[in-house]
């Protein structure tokens, strides 16, 4: 797994050093992940690590022997209020500068999964350049509002439409929590589909099996795209006759619809589903 | 001084175990390898071994290391932090006298 984790077609692969791993173990997963990234390319896939909070005695040496090997993101989990991004980025900042990196190359996604965190999402978002998406944990959210989290997901809707909220305001992805249930594609599918349909950007995995369900939750079906592709092609068409509307099937187009069939088609682009010259596979 | 222990890894596949003794009382650097990939990497596994222990300035250790085909980023990992929690025995003796 550690050789080929990029291989799975996941388009980013998180190593974990928080949760995942007891705390007799913090420091043995720490050196192996580093030296992991310091063998191998992982060409296929974005790397991010997540670390432990800097308020855990761990938090401050995964950053110091993490940061120095550069991978595109620090996934920061615990994120309450924009302190805590802050004091995160001026230690990156001081790392990077040591280890010769241009300072601000490695990115944050903060995870917010509390329900102090969740009264701060805007400002989490906004706290630093670094911040490249915003992600709640739905397990950890869940227990400190002590709502019961339930396969239909409805205790989660409030937090995920403001994570969406806060992600749009402050310019970053919305990534979506992990589905725990390994075996349950349809639910899984069926979440993934949900949390699309809300704005999310994506979704994390716990599992090389649910890259490919989340991958196709998140790419435009047929029929969108199609609609898409005449919304653009109206459009254009109306461009070129210098028309200052354009209309389909005795629609107008407005800015809102031109903006979701021009991201619908960047989906589909980005997850293959159209040929070169807009045509699908 | 009394003798310290450091281990690390696992009997998993992929894996190692190591185990490194500080204040023995022999110098030097012993190894004892043990594992289905030995006979094809004994070199590399006792220049991981060595480089690893070097990095940290240990010069006087005994390493056991039963390895189940890891990977040479994985070893040198599990030697290092075997290493690394030998010194932090050996500081908290020293604390605690």
């Amino acid at each position: 797994m550690l050789i080929n984790a990029d291989v799975y077609g996941a388009d980013s692969v998180i190593f974990d050093l928080e949760d995942a791993i007891p705390v007799t173990e913090k420091d043995a997963a720490r050196i192996l992940v580093r030296n992991a990234l310091r063998a191998f390319s992982y060409r296929e896939a974005e790397i991010a690590v997540r670390v432990n909070a800097l308020s855990t005695p761990f938090g401050r040496e995964d950053f110091e022997e993490i940061v120095p090997l550069a991978p595109s993101l620090i996934r920061l989990p615990k994120c309450e209020t924009a302190d805590d991004i802050l004091r995160a980025d001026e230690l990156m900042r001081e790392i990077e500068i040591r280890s010769g990196l241009e300072p601000g190359s490695v990115g944050i996604i903060p995870i917010v999964e509390s329900a102090f965190g969740a009264s701060n999402l805007r400002a989490i978002a906004e706290a630093s350049p670094r911040v490249a998406a915003l992600n709640f944990g739905a397990e950890d959210y869940t227990a400190d509002l002590g709502a019961e989290r339930t396969k239909e997901g409805r205790e989660l809707d409030d937090v995920r439409a403001r994570v969406v909220t806060a992600a749009r305001i402050a310019g970053v992805q919305a990534l979506d929590s992990v589905f725990a249930d390994i075996n349950d594609v349809e639910g899984l599918f069926e979440e993934a589909l949900r949390v699309r349909r809300l704005g999310f950007d994506g979704k994390s995995v716990i599992h090389p099996r649910q890259v490919g369900v989340v991958h196709s939750a998140f790419t435009p079906s047929e029929r969108e795209i199609d609609h898409a592709e005449r919304v653009v092609r109206a459009l254009e068409e109306a461009e070129a006759a210098r028309s200052g509307v354009a209309v389909l099937n005795g629609r107008m187009i407005d800015a809102p619809v031109a903006a979701k069939a021009r991201k619908i088609l960047a989906l589909s682009d980005a997850a293959g589903a159209r040929r070169e010259g807009g045509e699908r596979r | 001084m009394s003798t310290v222990c450091g281990q690390a890894g696992t009997l998993e596949s992929c894996d190692a175990l190591v185990m490194v003794l500080l204040d023995t009382g022999t110098l030097g650097v012993s190894v004892a390898l043990d594992g289905p990939s030995v006979s094809a990497f004994e070199e590399a596994m006792r220049n991981a071994v060595a480089e690893t222990l070097s990095a940290l300035k240990i010069v006087d250790a005994s390493v056991t290391v039963s390895e189940r085909g890891a990977l040479d980023c994985t070893l040198r990992a599990r030697v290092e932090t075997a290493a690394r929690r030998a010194l932090a025995a050996r500081e908290g003796i020293g604390e605690r006298r």
